[in-house]
This record gives C-alpha cells, sequence and structure tokens, in this order.
C-alpha cells in the first residue's frame, strides 16, 4: 500500500537519510525501530509532506504522493500522528477532533466517527469539554490518535506513541492500536524506540541506523536476532 | 460628572474604532507571527473606498449606510487577501524581519499609489449615515458614536462567532497553536490564512469609514496614527489576542479622550505611545495575555 524506494534527504550540508527503502502491504502493522537520531522520525514526516526529499519515490495507492502538500496527502487517507502528539492546547478535546475531521463534511459520518474514537478511548468522552492542554501525556496521546482517526485514514503513521507516556497507559494504548488495525483493517506504520513493544504487535520490522535501513525481517525474527538483542532490546 | 461621561462616550468611540483596528494585527500576529504595518493603509483605502461609493450609492439613509459599509468591507477584504499572498505568501519560512520589513514596504506603497490616484489633499467625507444629535441633561450624544457602538458591537459579536464557533475559526486556533499540527490534519494552511487577512482588513475598513464618519476629512496618509495607536491597543490587550485587542481599544480611546479632558490634548498621542512603553516594562504579555487560553 505504501512503497518507500530509495528515499534521501538533507537538512543543509547534514544528509538524514540514504536511500531508505521499505514496503508497508495493506492491513499490515510494520515498525521502523531504531535509536534516537536514526532517521525514523524523518521518514515519517517526509512522506506526510512536512520535509522535501532530495532524492527517491514515495508511491501511496499506487500513486506517487512525493512532494504534495501535507494537506493533500491527509485528504488522501494517509494520517501522520506527529511525535510529542501536537494536540491543539489551545482548544477542547471536542474541537480537536472536529479539526480531526476538517475535511470531511458529512456531519451524521463526524458524529458516527466520534462515537467510535469514544468507544475506543472512554477518556476522551469524559474530558470532551477539557482544554487538551489540560489533560495527562497519555491522554493526550490518545487524543493525538483520536483525531487522526476523525479523519477516516485507510493509513495511519504513529510516531512514538510510547513516549514519555506511563506505562500503564502506555499498554493500554498499544492494545488499542492493535484492535484499530485489526477491526478498522487500518494500515499502520509504527515508529518506536521501545523496540520490545514495536516487534510485539508488528508482522514486520525494519531496523534504521544513521539514516540508512540495515536489518529488515518478520518482527518475530528480528525479536530473536542476536544484533537486535543486544543493540534495541536490551540483551 | 456630565462631563465625565461625556469623556467617556467620547473615548468609547474611539477607542471602539481602535479596537476595529487592532483586531486585524492580533489576528495576523496570531496565525503569521509578525506585524502586518500595511493594516493602516488599508484602513485607509477603506476610507477610500466608501468616498467612492457614496458617489455611486448617495448616501444619508441607513440603508445607503449599510451597503457602502459592507461595500468598503468587500473591497478591504479583497485587497488584504491580494496583499498576503502577493507579499507575504513568497516569503513563508523566511525570517520573520523579512517579513516585516516587506510589510513596511507595502504600507509605503500604499501610501505613495494612494498619494498618486487619490491626490495628497483631504477630502471631505461625506454623511454616509444620518446625522442628527441627541441631548440628554448636559451631554451629547451623536448619532455617528451610536453608529460606532453599534456597527462595533456587531462585527465583535460576529467576529467571536466564528473563531470560536466555524470550522475555520476553530481552524484559525489551531493553525495559529501549532501550523504543522494543522496541515497534519488536513488545514490547507494558506486557505486559512488569506480567510484571516481578509477578516482583519474587513474589519479595517469599518474602522475606516467609521473614523472617517467621525472626523469627516481623509488623505492617503491618514491611516498612519490611528493606525499606530491600533497597534499599541493590540499590544495593551496582548498581541495575538482577539478579546485583549478590544479591550486595549476601549482602554487606549478612553486614557487618551481623558487626557484631552484635563486640557493636555497636545500630549494626546504622546499618551498612547506612553501607554506603549509601560505596558513593554511592566506587563509585555499584554492586559489579557496568557491569562486566557484563547488565541488567535
Amino acid at each position: 500500500m505504501l512503497r518507500v524506494e530509495n528515499l534521501s534527504v538533507s537538512y543543509g550540508a547534514i544528509r538524514a537519510l540514504h536511500d531508505v527503502s521499505f514496503e508497508v502491504p495493506q492491513g499490515h502493522i510494520v515498525t521502523l525501530i531504531g535509536s534516537n537520531g536514526a532517521g525514523k522520525s524523518t521518514t515519517l514526516r517526509t512522506i506526510s509532506g512536512l520535509i522535501k526529499s532530495t532524492g527517491g519515490q514515495i508511491s501511496y495507492d499506487g500513486a506517487a504522493i512525493k512532494g504534495l502538500p501535507a494537506h493533500e496527502i491527509v485528504s488522501r487517507g494517509l494520517c501522520h500522528v506527529p511525535e510529542g502528539r501536537m494536540v491543539f492546547a489551545n482548544l477542547t478535546v471536542r474541537e480537536n477532533l472536529m479539526m480531526g475531521a476538517y475535511l470531511q463534511r458529512d456531519a451524521a459520518l463526524i458524529n458516527k466517527e466520534r462515537d467510535y474514537v469514544f468507544s475506543v478511548f472512554p477518556r476522551l468522552s469524559e474530558r470532551e469539554k477539557q482544554l487538551a492542554g489540560t489533560l495527562s501525556g497519555g491522554e493526550q496521546q490518545m487524543l493525538a490518535i483520536g483525531r487522526a482517526l476523525m479523519g477516516r485514514p485507510r493509513f495511519l503513521m504513529l510516531d512514538e506513541p510510547s513516549l514519555g507516556i506511563a506505562p500503564l497507559l502506555v499498554k493500554a494504548i498499544f492494545q488499542q492500536i492493535v484492535e484499530i488495525n485489526r477491526e478498522r483493517g487500518i494500515t499502520i506504520l509504527l515508529v518506536e524506540q521501545n523496540a520490545n513493544l514495536a516487534l510485539e504487535i508488528a508482522t514486520f520490522g525494519y531496523v534504521l541506523e544513521t539514516g540508512r535501513v540495515i536489518l529488515q525481517d518478520q518482527a518475530a525474527a528480528l525479536r530473536s536476532d542476536p544484533k537486535v538483542r543486544s543493540a534495541y532490546l536490551g540483551g | 460628572m456630565s462631563e465625565l461621561l461625556q469623556q467617556l462616550i467620547n473615548g468609547l468611540a474611539l477607542g471602539a474604532i481602535y479596537a476595529l483596528i487592532a483586531l486585524g494585527y492580533t489576528m495576523v500576529y496570531g496565525v503569521l507571527r509578525f506585524i502586518n504595518f500595511a493594516h493602516s493603509d488599508v484602513f485607509m483605502i477603506g476610507a477610500f473606498a466608501g468616498y467612492f461609493l457614496a458617489r455611486v450609492v448617495p448616501g444619508g439613509s441607513i440603508g445607503a449606510g449599510i451597503v457602502i459599509l459592507i461595500g468598503a468591507m468587500a473591497v478591504c477584504a479583497l485587497l488584504g487577501v491580494v496583499i498576503e499572498k502577493l507579499a507575504y505568501r513568497p516569503l513563508r519560512g523566511r525570517s520573520t524581519l523579512t517579513v516585516l520589513i516587506t510589510a513596511i514596504g507595502v504600507s509605503l506603497l500604499l501610501q505613495n499609489v494612494g498619494q498618486r490616484i487619490f491626490g495628497a489633499n483631504p477630502r471631505s467625507f461625506p454623511s454616509i449615515f444620518p446625522v442628527h444629535q441627541f441631548h440628554f441633561g448636559g451631554i451629547v450624544l451623536s448619532s455617528t458614536q451610536i453608529l460606532v457602538f453599534v456597527v462595533t458591537l456587531v462585527l465583535l459579536f460576529l467576529l467571536r462567532y466564528i473563531v470560536l464557533h466555524t470550522r475555520i475559526g476553530t481552524a484559525m486556533r489551531a493553525l495559529s497553536f501549532n501550523p504543522t499540527a494543522a496541515s497534519l490534519v488536513g488545514i490547507n494552511n494558506d486557505r486559512v490564512i488569506s480567510f484571516t487577512f481578509a477578516l482583519g482588513s474587513a474589519l479595517a475598513a469599518a474602522g475606516g469609514i467609521l473614523y472617517a464618519s467621525n472626523y469627516p476629512s481623509i488623505d492617503p496618509l491618514m491611516g498612519t496614527l490611528p493606525g499606530m495607536k491600533a497597534f499599541v491597543a493590540a499590544v495593551l490587550g496582548g498581541i495575538g489576542n482577539i478579546a485583549g485587542a478590544a479591550v486595549g481599544g476601549l482602554v487606549l480611546g478612553m486614557v487618551e479622550t481623558t487626557v484631552v479632558g484635563f486640557g493636555g490634548s497636545t500630549y494626546r498621542d504622546a499618551v498612547a505611545f506612553a501607554v506603549l512603553i509601560l505596558i513593554l516594562l511592566l506587563r509585555p504579555e499584554g492586559l489579557l495575555g496568557k491569562r486566557t487560553a484563547e488565541k488567535v
């Protein structure tokens, strides 16, 4: 469904990505793991149109999407939940969700989608009228994912959903990610520093190091790979 | 007592006009984080648009006045969108200083093109709305002042509704908080920015017409001083804060007329800038800055 070929990105003179290639088949959860600064977020930001690439191809649903503005890419059903969550702290939870449905015009459909988001994350419905800035980190992550779901995406890119969140909530959020993938058939590209967690729910994984893909395999195989274990899974 | 009340009324009428102009500064600051110095000249164009429209639609009745007012607002909304598209959009992502200097350039351009086309001599502004004077005891209330209050109130409520309760208004607030996140939910940031300029410029046009109705002489440089004061009002209320701009405008207008009322009319302009210096020293975030979460 998503195919990235030889993607290269530079920040000024610094190459952030070198010929990165990977593929995400429809209906799967695929993960990009790697340490801080490996280029994981850069990869997602390039796919969603926030960063211009210097070379390579990105095709989504059979169409080239490289170079399209970010809002256009969202309109094709490819939605990016950015690192650090980026909820609109000055808007209420409800308004944040409405903004997630910015491109949807059908009020009945928007309501249906909101009900679905509330069923996935009941905490959000309790906090509906609160400003998003007053939510805890975990709740903000739920809101960020919920906001993305409001746009009825077919493909979701999640950047570090576990970052800075209480372990108990991380577990709940990852369970919901699996649910969303199974129930809704939404394809997921997951970027995580917490490789253990990511490889547990993914079917396939790519390991990024200093802007290059150095390993790729079935998630289960990566988990038992001694190199991956020592470098990313804490031995 | 009636003296004081009279000053209060005069101050509110002047302040309401500052508020209308200040809203444009503050909204543009909210979405683009720069001061659009050309805004005061859009205010001037608004007054001239009213002047020329009054030749086509003879004023003097409330209906004709409203038609002229809305017409001038439409002209300026369009002008604001064009300015943004031609002058500021190509500079997106550049440093704020670059955009700021460009804004000054656009301001000078509008003033000089204005002088070329309209001539530098002041013209007297026609009475586009009916003119009456009402006496209540010792207090004089002119119909123009009533007009200022009514138009400002209606526009403020309209703006409040747009910003708080419509899809595009919510998008303005979202964009102002985080443009990256806004584009990731599918908001076309450029379109929201255009809308913001249209809205702010339309309010400036209304301010221009009301100002010219109150002080019926217009010229291409007329925007400079009220524009500067409205900028002070926006900073006073907390730049980027919509309610702040309205409050700042009213406060500044009242301070100014109070100074005049106590016989200091020579210092009326100096007072506005003294207020700017004081607020920057004592409370740089402005009267309503930071305390309210609603920023645009």
